[in-house]
């Protein structure tokens, strides 16, 4: 890859480093008592939850770190952190 | 058109010819005169600039970063403490290759305080990643910022270059000067034409961090393009003589170096002495000639050399000097000239406003064809 | 209007899990929207977000140095008017770089009037440099240069009172908010966006990392901050406080007792005489915004 002229860079390119990797705990979103009142998305420093078509939400594992505020935050307690399996 | 005219407004008449869109400085003397003009001219309608009123150098500069980021060309000019205050965005500009021209009012830097004049401030510098030329009079004073902004701005350098004359020796001393009309100015310098800019509709982010697995490319990158900066000078040097009749397309200027046994080798105003002491020794049969550097970033390594080739001894007047060990010029001469044999004799000279007369060059001269050199020159008797 | 959905911070920075200036600068980019162009100081933020070729901003974003980020957007401004430009500037400076070293760049760019947003992301230290205190730091905290020891509680002195300086400069808006209120943080700064002239937000960001909680207890360690009174949220425009957000006060030893930083109060043996002072603060900062919710009946206490 040719480099930038004065070490700039395009938009976009944060996503090629995976944070999902640093994940300990890994928040598993039950989907159950969730009134989908979006806090959780809202909250994650990542804004790597996402939206679903049913309106439910699940994170991006793919960037989530796995720092459990979601699941702190979560009004309806529908999220639970449990130990990452690698 | 011939003006008889003080070095300061020679210099801020050019720059308001060179169309910049963002001026941020901050008075000091010996530069005040520049950006005082400058302002008038805004005040005026006689330039259509947005004028930035800091309150340090350091946002001077870091203003005009800024502004060169946004795509705007800028514009900055300061001497000794201010410069030396710049120290960190200097660095930076050049890094994030952001071109943009300042005048540097050479001027000594303090302890102990000083406005007048050496060249101790940009010297300084000279490892920032800007361009560097040092001007002998007030024409070249002026000229050169054509030049600079249009080398600066050359899609292939992308860096800063600061455009050195001599503290109350050129920008305090009327001289007639041939300035141009802003027609041929806008004939030579075309627009600052940025190849990435701060633009929501294409964002980029600029001044990343970057890990030891790529800060020397970018480190070589900067390099490369100052080594690559000096065919655009002789270009644009070759066309400003095209264009306006004054030639600057080499980096060094030689001066009666046919048969010359001793070389004088200076940047700035004492090259107009040297000149003068010159023809007077060589009236009396001594075989003295001179080089004159007038880009010192880059450094002009193989004209120097070519012009160096026939002497018997060179002898390097610095207007500096890096403490501990020699002049940062002397250095870099005995470098070029290093296994060639000739003898390289480094001369500390003028330092805080020191006259230098035409009878101190003689005096040098007289001192190289001794082989004494590497020294203070004319220090005070309690001293020497 | 704010979009609520908009991500103009992305996935992939390097903060650490549960890092509140992370979450502030998504929230902060989502009021701020695409018209914006960032200019970042050196801090934290900057360097987890971008380490070359890895940028989570999908804005224009410039870093320079660490104190001269409200000078580099003066200049971005300048270039911006001259070139008929509308794009907005906002500056994101950590505590470090805006109560302290930035200061005299962001005094004269504040007396000069550029049309900006100064906001600063106050994690109470200089975090991207192992945690060492600032003028932000509040008394008594332990930071890696006002650490508690024998002869020491921390830090010494109380939280310089940035949103002051600023007014005193004839900002005309000026307030202060916390990722913990993410609506109230996201209203001011757009405010903050759409007022003329050079308006400043600060933006209390807990950090796990240098105030010694888990990650997950980011969002409940600001509301802690705000409902004992030690962090106000308030809103300031031209010179005159126009909002206040009140709260039933909780005693501050619930917002210290969480955080590593204020450990040596609480062991080996408490130190009442320093908790007393970090609560007269509190009390102070209740006193003059008027924070407390008074209840129009008081509640009777049960006779016996
Ligand atoms: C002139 C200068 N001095 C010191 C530093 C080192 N340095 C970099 S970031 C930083 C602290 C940043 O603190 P703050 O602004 O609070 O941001 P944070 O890291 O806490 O997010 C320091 C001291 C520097 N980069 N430049
Ligand atoms: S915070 Fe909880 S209830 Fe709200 S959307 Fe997320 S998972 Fe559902
Ligand atoms: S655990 Fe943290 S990073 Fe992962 S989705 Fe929840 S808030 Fe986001
Ligand atoms: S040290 Fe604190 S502010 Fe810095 S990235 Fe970690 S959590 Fe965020
Ligand atoms: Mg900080």
């Amino acid at each position: 890859m040719a480099l930038s002229v004065g070490c700039t860079a395009k938009p976009g390119k944060s996503r090629g480093n995976r944070t999902g990797a640093w994940r300990v705990f890994k928040p598993a979103f039950k989907h159950n008592k969730c009134t989908k009142c979006g806090l959780c998305a809202m909250v994650c420093p990542e804004g790597c939850i996402i939206e679903q078509e049913d309106e439910f939400m699940i994170p991006d594992y793919d960037y989530c770190k796995g720092c459990g505020l979601c699941a702190e935050e979560c009004p309806a307690e529908d999220i639970e952190m449990v130990k990452e399996e690698k | 058109m011939m003006r008889f005219i003080e070095g300061s407004l020679a210099v801020s008449d050019a720059v308001r010819m060179c169309r910049p869109d963002v001026v941020s400085a901050y008075p000091i003397t010996p530069q005040t005169h520049i950006v005082e003009s400058l302002a008038e001219m805004v005040a005026n309608c006689t330039l259509d600039a947005e004028y930035i009123t800091v309150e340090s150098e350091f946002s001077a500069l870091s203003a005009c970063l800024g502004a060169v980021a946004a795509g705007s060309r800028a514009y900055s000019a300061t001497s000794s403490q201010g410069l030396a205050l710049m120290f960190e965005v200097c660095f930076n500009l050049a890094g994030m290759r952001l071109p943009m021209v300042m005048t540097i009012a050479n001027r000594a830097i303090s302890a102990p305080l000083s406005i007048w004049n050496d060249q101790q401030d940009s010297i300084s510098l000279r490892d920032s990643g800007w361009l560097q030329f040092y001007a002998e009079d007030n024409q070249e004073a002026a000229d050169l910022h054509y030049l600079a902004y249009k080398v600066a701005e050359d899609q292939k350098i992308l860096l800063p270059a600061m455009v050195c004359f001599d503290g109350f020796i050129l920008s305090h001393t009327y001289e007639p000067v041939d300035m141009p009309t802003q027609e041929e100015v806008d004939a030579y310098l075309p627009k600052f034409n940025p190849c990435q800019r701060l633009d929501a509709k294409d964002p980029i982010s600029f001044g990343m961090f970057a890990f030891p697995e790529y800060y020397m490319e970018f480190r070589y990158a900067i390099d490369q393009a100052l080594q690559q900066s000096r065919e655009k000078i002789r270009e644009a040097g070759k066309e400003f003589k095209e264009k306006f009749g004054r030639d600057y397309s080499a980096l060094v200027e030689g001066y009666r170096l046919e048969d010359a046994e001793t070389v004088l080798v200076a940047m700035g105003s004492l090259c107009g002495t040297a000149k003068d002491a010159i023809d007077e020794m060589r009236g009396a049969g001594r075989k003295v000639g001179l080089l004159k550097i007038r880009t010192y970033r880059p450094f002009p390594g193989e004209e120097v050399a070519a012009a160096l080739k026939g002497a018997k001894r060179v002898a390097v007047l610095d207007k500096n000097i890096s403490l501990g060990s020699k002049g940062a010029v002397g250095l870099e001469v005995k470098d070029v000239l290093y296994g060639s044999g000739i003898p390289v004799l480094d001369y500390i000279v003028g330092l805080g406003g020191r006259d230098m007369r035409k009878r101190d060059i003689e005096r040098i001269v007289t001192l190289a064809e001794k082989g004494e050199g590497d020294l203070f020159y004319g220090l005070r008797e309690e001293v020497a | 209007m704010v979009d609520k959905t908009l991500e103009l911070f992305d996935c992939g920075h390097r903060a650490c899990g549960g890092c509140g200036p992370a979450l502030a600068a998504r929230l902060i980019m989502k009021a701020a929207g695409t018209d914006t162009i960032v200019v970042s100081a050196t801090g934290c933020m900057e360097v987890f977000s971008t380490p070359y070729p890895e940028t989570a901003w999908k804005v224009p974003w410039i870093h320079s140095l660490f104190e001269n980020a409200a000078a580099v957007a003066s200049g971005v401004e300048a270039a911006l008017k001259k070139q008929g430009r509308s794009e907005k500037v906002v500056v994101i400076g950590g505590d470090g770089a805006t109560f302290d070293i930035g200061m005299l760049c962001i005094s004269g760019a504040f007396e000069r009037g550029h049309d900006f947003t100064y906001i600063c992301y106050d994690n109470e230290a200089y975090m991207n440099t192992g945690i060492q205190r600032s003028g932000a730091t509040p008394l008594d905290a332990h930071t890696t240069t006002s650490p508690a020891g024998k002869c020491s509680t921390g830090n010494r002195r109380p939280k310089k009172d940035m949103p002051a300086i600023l007014a005193a400069h004839g900002a005309p808006y000026v307030a202060t908010t916390s990722i913990a209120y993410p609506n109230d943080l996201m209203q001011k700064v757009e405010r903050a966006i759409e007022t003329k002239g050079p308006c400043y937000v600060q933006i209390h960001a807990p950090c796990p990392t240098g105030w010694g909680y888990e990650g997950d207890r980011t969002m409940v360690m600001g509301k802690l901050a705000v409902e004992t009174g030690l962090f106000v949220l308030f809103e300031q425009t031209d010179g005159t406080v126009t909002r206040v957000k009140k709260v039933m006060r909780k005693p501050v030893e619930e917002y210290l007792k969480g955080q590593k930083r204020f450990a040596h109060l609480f062991k080996p043996t408490r130190n009442e005489a320093e908790i007393a002072r970090i609560q007269a603060t509190a009390d102070r900062n209740a006193e003059k915004f008027g924070i407390d919710i008074k209840l129009k009946k008081p509640v009777e206490k049960p006779e016996g």
